[in-house]
């Protein structure tokens, strides 16, 4: 693509921002800056990926991957600010994904051990784990709210606080995974998902395409499942003390 | 009950016991000043106050859903902190004012506690179901689709089945009709004097106190005092 065809894209952007004058939406100032932030991350991204793909040593590979899991957990954690030590476990949940995920891939030799391969599909890994761990926090924090009655009858009658919170932990895993499944069940016949697009315009055969993004798809539904899993086990004692008594402390700040 | 003659120990005994609520950063408020009172084995106990007293607060810390902030609380004679507290709570069954059905049947919610522990109750379910005034039918019936009524005769039930001989009762009638509250009523006495239940009951109906037992404990201001029901206020 060249520059002066890569300028013309603003103006989608300008449609948008006419749009919302219009409507008086109230977007522009956030459209403006999240379309310099978008600029300016992509482009600044494509220059470190570009050095990356260049260098052999695996130190900074995991240097970079370490880098994209800080600061995903970092976004993530956002969603469970009132719970103690979030940050870490999230970092785990999202780690241990991408951990599984590479392990798969790499060792049974479905893509190359380079760069090349490795650092865009751990970004869609550990931005898969993201959304999950982002929405399984909001999620939880929520169900044990809603349920917070039942909850205390269940510790009432002995229930420790896992079998107590064991609906709620199950609604809320389902929940964060329910956008990926979901668009297993439609894509193809609603949209053709943004890896296989660029690969066929980058000019791959499209039955090339499709091998690639199922392949992103199945891992993207393990990794999402296998770190909402790791979350909800890790973060609902939070909720709870050692007695088994639900604090009250991490409500109402969902 | 204390045998004639013969000293038996408090089944709970709180001594300067105290609890306050963080309201922000820098205030506090507190509910229960220093209380200290003991219940004896066999017991049907009211305590009554005004809303916000602390009655409810009470009563979470004697099976503790909540614990204390000072001061000391022994269930036999042994702190309660030292308690399994899984065991605690089976021992002592805590009914809530509004009645919170489990997900699931009848039966599935008298299930429930023992089968916690991989246990089936003790007394049978169709038992402890006529025991609490519903008739066997209903186990399989889908415990949201019940009357407020039945709902608390399900939780109570639902208590009794977990092996639970000592009842904390949080203003069980409080959002029931008058003919569902005596028969409720009737229903906790007659577990008293007939099945030996230890009750600790919470009403703010002091009329409701007066029927059932001759003595209540009256919360205010976060301090406890013992007064004869049949006083004049």
């Amino acid at each position: 693509m060249s520059t002066t065809a890569l300028f013309f894209t603003l103006i989608f952007v300008a449609v948008a921002m006419i749009l919302s004058l219009w409507q008086r939406l109230g977007l522009e100032r956030e459209l403006l800056i999240g379309t310099i932030r978008a600029a300016v991350q992509l482009t600044a991204v494509g220059y470190i990926l570009h050095l990356v793909f260049g260098l052999k040593d695996w130190p900074y590979l995991i240097l970079m991957i370490l880098v994209m899991t800080l600061v995903a957990s970092h976004n993530a954690a956002k969603r469970g600010s009132g719970l103690d030590k979030i940050f870490i476990k999230v970092f785990t949940a999202i780690f241990a994904a991408e951990v599984m995920a590479m392990t798969i891939l790499l060792g049974l030799n479905i893509i190359e051990a380079t760069p090349r391969f490795i650092i865009p599909l751990s970004g869609m890994i550990i931005g898969n784990s993201m959304v999950a761990c982002g929405l399984l926090l909001n999620r939880l924090q929520n169900e044990i709210q809603s349920h917070r009655d039942q909850i205390k009858v269940a510790l009432s009658l002995g229930a420790t606080s896992r079998q107590a919170a064991e609906t709620a932990l199950r609604n809320a895993v389902k929940a964060s995974t329910i956008p990926l499944i979901d668009s297993l069940k439609t894509v193809g016949l609603v949209q053709l998902p943004g890896m296989m697009t660029g690969l066929i315009i980058g000019g791959a055969s499209p039955v090339e395409a499709v091998r690639y993004q199922l392949l992103i798809l199945f891992s993207l539904t393990a990794v999402a499942i296998l770190s909402s899993i790791i979350l909800a086990f890790s973060a609902y004692p939070n909720m709870f003390s050692k007695s088994h008594q639900l604090k009250t402390t991490f409500l109402n700040q969902t | 009950m204390q045998i004639k003659g013969k000293w038996t120990p408090p089944l709970f005994q709180l001594k300067q016991v105290t609890k306050y609520y963080r309201i922000s950063l820098s205030s506090t408020i507190t509910v229960l000043k220093e209380v200290s009172i003991h219940v004896d084995k066999g017991s049907l106990i009211t305590i009554i106050g005004p809303s916000g007293a602390g009655k409810s607060t009470l009563l979470s810390l004697l099976n503790r859903l909540e614990d204390a902030d000072g001061g000391e609380i022994y269930f036999q004679e042994k702190e309660i902190k030292l308690w399994d507290v899984l065991e605690l709570r089976r021992q002592v069954g805590l009914v809530f004012q509004i009645p919170v059905m489990l997900p699931g049947t009848v039966k599935d919610n008298l299930l429930y506690g023992p089968g916690l522990r991989g246990q089936t109750p003790a007394t049978s379910a169709a038992d402890i179901i006529k025991m609490v005034g519903l008739e066997e039918k209903i186990l399989e019936r889908n415990s949201s689709n019940l009357s407020g009524g039945q709902k608390q005769r399900v939780a109570l039930a639902r208590t009794i089945a977990n092996g639970s001989r000592i009842l904390l009762l949080d203003e069980i009638t409080s959002s029931l009709d008058h003919e569902s509250a005596m028969s409720i009523e009737n229903l906790i006495i007659n577990l008293n004097k007939e099945h030996g239940y230890t009750c600790l009951w919470v009403t703010h109906d002091r009329l409701q106190a007066q029927r059932v037992s001759p003595y209540s404990w009256s919360l205010h201001d976060g301090k406890i005092e013992l007064i004869a029901n049949n006083k004049e206020e």
